[in-house]
C-alpha cells in the first residue's frame, strides 16, 4: 500500500513558501532563469502558437473534464471497494482486493489499450451492443479512455479507502451503536465522513498523479491538450517548443490544483488547528 | 465469427514463430532490463540528490528543489518525450563537435537514461524522507566519535535510514516496472509495444492485451514476494509498522 510520503514523492503536493524566499544566490538564479526564459521566446520558434491557441484551449478543457470526472467517478467507486474489503462477506471482499490488486500491478496505457482495442473489437461482434442506445458512445474513444482512468483511481484509491475505514477508532463506532443508531445511520453519519476525512490527506497527491495520467488517453485518439501537441509537432516538424509549452502547461496546471487543494483543506476543520 | 473458437486462438502465443508468445517474452526481456538499468540509475541520482538537497550548498539546494519539482509535476509521458528527443539530439550534437559524427544511440541505454532521471526525482524525495527519519542523536554521536562525514554516511546514516527507505523504494520499483510500457510511444520494443504489434496483426486484441497483462501482473507478484524477505530481513528487531 502507498503511503502518504510514496504518494507526496511521486506528485508534487506543495508550492515553494513565500518565506525567505528572496536570497541573494536566488536572486542570481532567477537571473538566469530569467535569461533562459528569454532566450527560448527569442530565439526558438513560437509563430505557430496563434494558430492553435483555440485548440489548446480545447484540449486543456478536455485534460480538466477528464480528471474531475475520472476523479469523481473513481472516488464514488473507491468507497464501496475500500468498505468491503474491510467489512464486506468473503466473496467480495477477495473480488475488490483482485481488482486493486490487478489493476494497480499493470501499466494504465496496457489497460487502456486493452478496453478500446479489445473491448472496442469485441462490442461490434454482437447485435445486441449494435442496436443498443449505448452504440453511438461505443464507437468514440472518450468513453474508453474515462474508463480506463476512473478504473485506475477507483484502484488505487480503493487501497487509501480500506486503510482509511479501518483506522476509523472503534471506539467512535461503538459509541454510536450505543446511541442506538441503526447499521445505515451509522455508516453516513460517523463510518463515512470519518474515513473520508482520513483519506483526504492523500486525495491532493492522487489527484495529481491522475493528471498526470491524463495524456495516455492521446494515445487512443481522445484530442486532450497532449493530443493538440502532437498534431502541432506533426504539422510543423518543430520538436522542442511545443513540448517545453505542453509541459509549462502541466505544471500550471498541477499548481492550481495544489492551490485548490491547500484551499480546501484549510477550510476543514481539524482538531487542534 | 464470434464463436469461442475464434475468440481464443491458444497457438497465436505459442512460443515459435507463427505464435507470439516468444515475441512477448522478448518484450517483458526488453522491459526488465530497463526498469533494472532506469531503477539503479534512479537510485544513484536520487542518492546524490537526498545528500544535496540535506547537505548541499544553497545553489545545490535550489536546483535540486527544481528537478524534483519539475519532475513531480509534469506527466512522466511528457518528460520522456523530451528527455527522449532531447537526449539523443544533445549526444549527437556533441559527438558532431568532437567529429565523431552522428552516433546510434541504442533504444535500451535512452530508455534507461529516460526511466533513470524520472526515478531519480522520486527516489530523492524517498531517500530524503528517510535519512530526515534518522534519530538527530545518532548522527551526532557519529560525529562526537570523530567520524569523518563520508564514514557517517557509510556506517551510520545509510543503513539506519533504509528501514524506512524500503516501503517507499519498492513502490518505486514496482512504478519503474510499470513505467517502461510508456517507452512504447517512443517506439521501443518493449512488452506493450510488440503486445500492440502482436495484436494489431493478428486482430486477436482481447488475448494478447490480457497474456501482456498476464505477464506484468507476475512481474509485480513475483516483485512483491522478493520485497516481502527484503523488506523482513531489514526490519529486524525494529517495532512493526502501524
Amino acid at each position: 500500500m502507498m503511503s502518504d510520503q510514496t504518494v507526496s514523492a511521486l506528485a508534487l503536493t506543495e508550492l515553494p513558501t513565500k518565506r525567505s524566499f528572496f536570497k541573494p544566490h536566488r536572486i542570481v538564479l532567477m537571473a538566469i532563469a530569467a535569461a533562459l526564459v528569454f532566450s527560448a521566446v527569442w530565439f526558438m520558434r513560437w509563430d505557430w502558437l496563434p494558430r492553435y491557441s483555440g485548440r489548446l484551449a480545447h484540449g486543456v478543457g478536455v485534460t480538466l473534464l477528464l480528471l474531475a470526472g475520472t476523479s469523481i467517478l473513481g472516488f464514488l467507486l473507491a468507497v464501496p471497494i475500500g468498505l468491503v474489503q474491510v467489512t464486506g462477506p468473503w466473496p467480495l471482499k477477495m473480488l475488490a482486493r483482485g481488482f486493486c490488486t490487478v489493476v494497480r500491478g499493470t501499466p494504465l496505457l496496457l489497460q487502456l489499450w486493452l478496453l478500446y482495442y479489445g473491448l472496442g473489437s469485441l462490442f461490434p461482434q454482437f447485435p445486441e451492443i449494435r442496436n443498443s442506445f449505448l452504440w453511438p458512445y461505443l464507437r468514440e474513444a472518450w468513453p474508453y479512455g474515462m474508463a480506463a482512468l476512473t478504473i485506475s483511481f477507483a484502484a488505487y484509491e480503493g487501497e487509501v479507502m480500506r486503510g482509511a475505514f479501518a483506522g476509523v477508532p472503534p471506539g467512535e463506532l461503538e459509541a454510536a451503536r450505543a446511541y442506538g443508531m441503526g447499521r445505515f445511520t451509522m455508516f453516513r453519519r460517523i463510518w463515512l465522513p470519518r474515513a473520508v476525512h482520513r483519506a483526504l490527506p492523500t486525495l491532493n497527491g492522487e489527484t495529481v498523479l491522475q493528471l498526470k495520467s491524463t495524456p495516455l488517453v492521446a494515445t487512443i485518439t481522445v484530442i486532450d491538450v497532449y493530443a493538440v501537441i502532437s498534431k502541432v509537432r506533426q504539422e510543423t516538424y518543430i520538436t522542442y517548443e511545443p513540448l517545453l509549452l505542453l509541459a509549462l502547461i502541466y505544471l500550471c496546471l498541477t499548481a492550481i490544483l495544489v492551490v485548490a487543494f491547500r484551499y480546501f483543506e484549510s477550510r476543514i476543520p481539524t482538531r487542534g488547528a | 465469427m464470434a464463436d469461442a473458437g475464434s475468440l481464443i486462438n491458444w497457438s497465436l502465443l505459442a512460443l515459435e514463430p507463427p505464435g507470439w508468445g516468444g515475441v512477448l517474452l522478448a518484450g517483458l526481456w526488453n522491459s526488465v532490463q530497463i526498469a533494472v538499468g532506469g531503477y539503479a540509475l534512479g537510485l544513484l541520482l536520487g542518492t546524490g540528490g537526498a545528500m544535496g538537497k540535506l547537505y548541499g550548498g544553497p545553489i545545490t539546494k535550489d536546483l535540486l528543489e527544481v528537478y524534483t519539482t519539475l519532475v513531480r509535476a509534469v506527466p512522466e509521458l511528457v518528460l520522456i518525450l523530451i528527455l527522449y528527443y532531447a537526449g539523443t539530439d544533445m549526444l549527437n550534437q556533441i559527438s558532431a563537435a568532437l567529429g565523431w559524427g552522428a552516433v546510434d544511440i541504442s533504444g535500451l541505454a535512452a530508455g534507461i537514461f529516460v526511466i533513470g532521471v524520472v526515478q531519480g526525482a522520486y527516489s530523492t524525495e524517498v531517500l530524503r524522507g528517510a535519512i530526515k527519519a534518522v534519530p538527530a542523536g545518532q548522527i551526532e554521536a557519529a560525529r562526537a566519535y570523530g567520524m569523518s562525514p563520508t564514514r557517517i554516511m557509510r556506517r551510520i546514516t545509510l543503513p539506519a535510514m533504509l528501514p524506512h527507505a524500503i516501503p517507499g523504494l519498492s513502490n518505486l520499483w514496482l512504478i519503474a516496472t510499470k513505467d517502461t510500457a510508456l517507452l512504447a510511444v517512443v517506439g521501443f520494443s518493449e512488452l506493450t509495444l510488440v503486445t500492440r504489434q502482436a495484436a494489431g496483426s493478428t486482430k486477436a486484441y482481447l488475448l494478447f492485451f490480457c497474456a501482456a497483462g498476464v505477464l506484468y501482473l507476475t512481474l509485480t507478484l513475483v516483485s512483491n514476494v522478493l520485497i516481502g524477505f527484503i523488506e523482513r530481513r531489514y526490519r529486524r528487531g525494529m517495532a512493526e509498522p502501524a
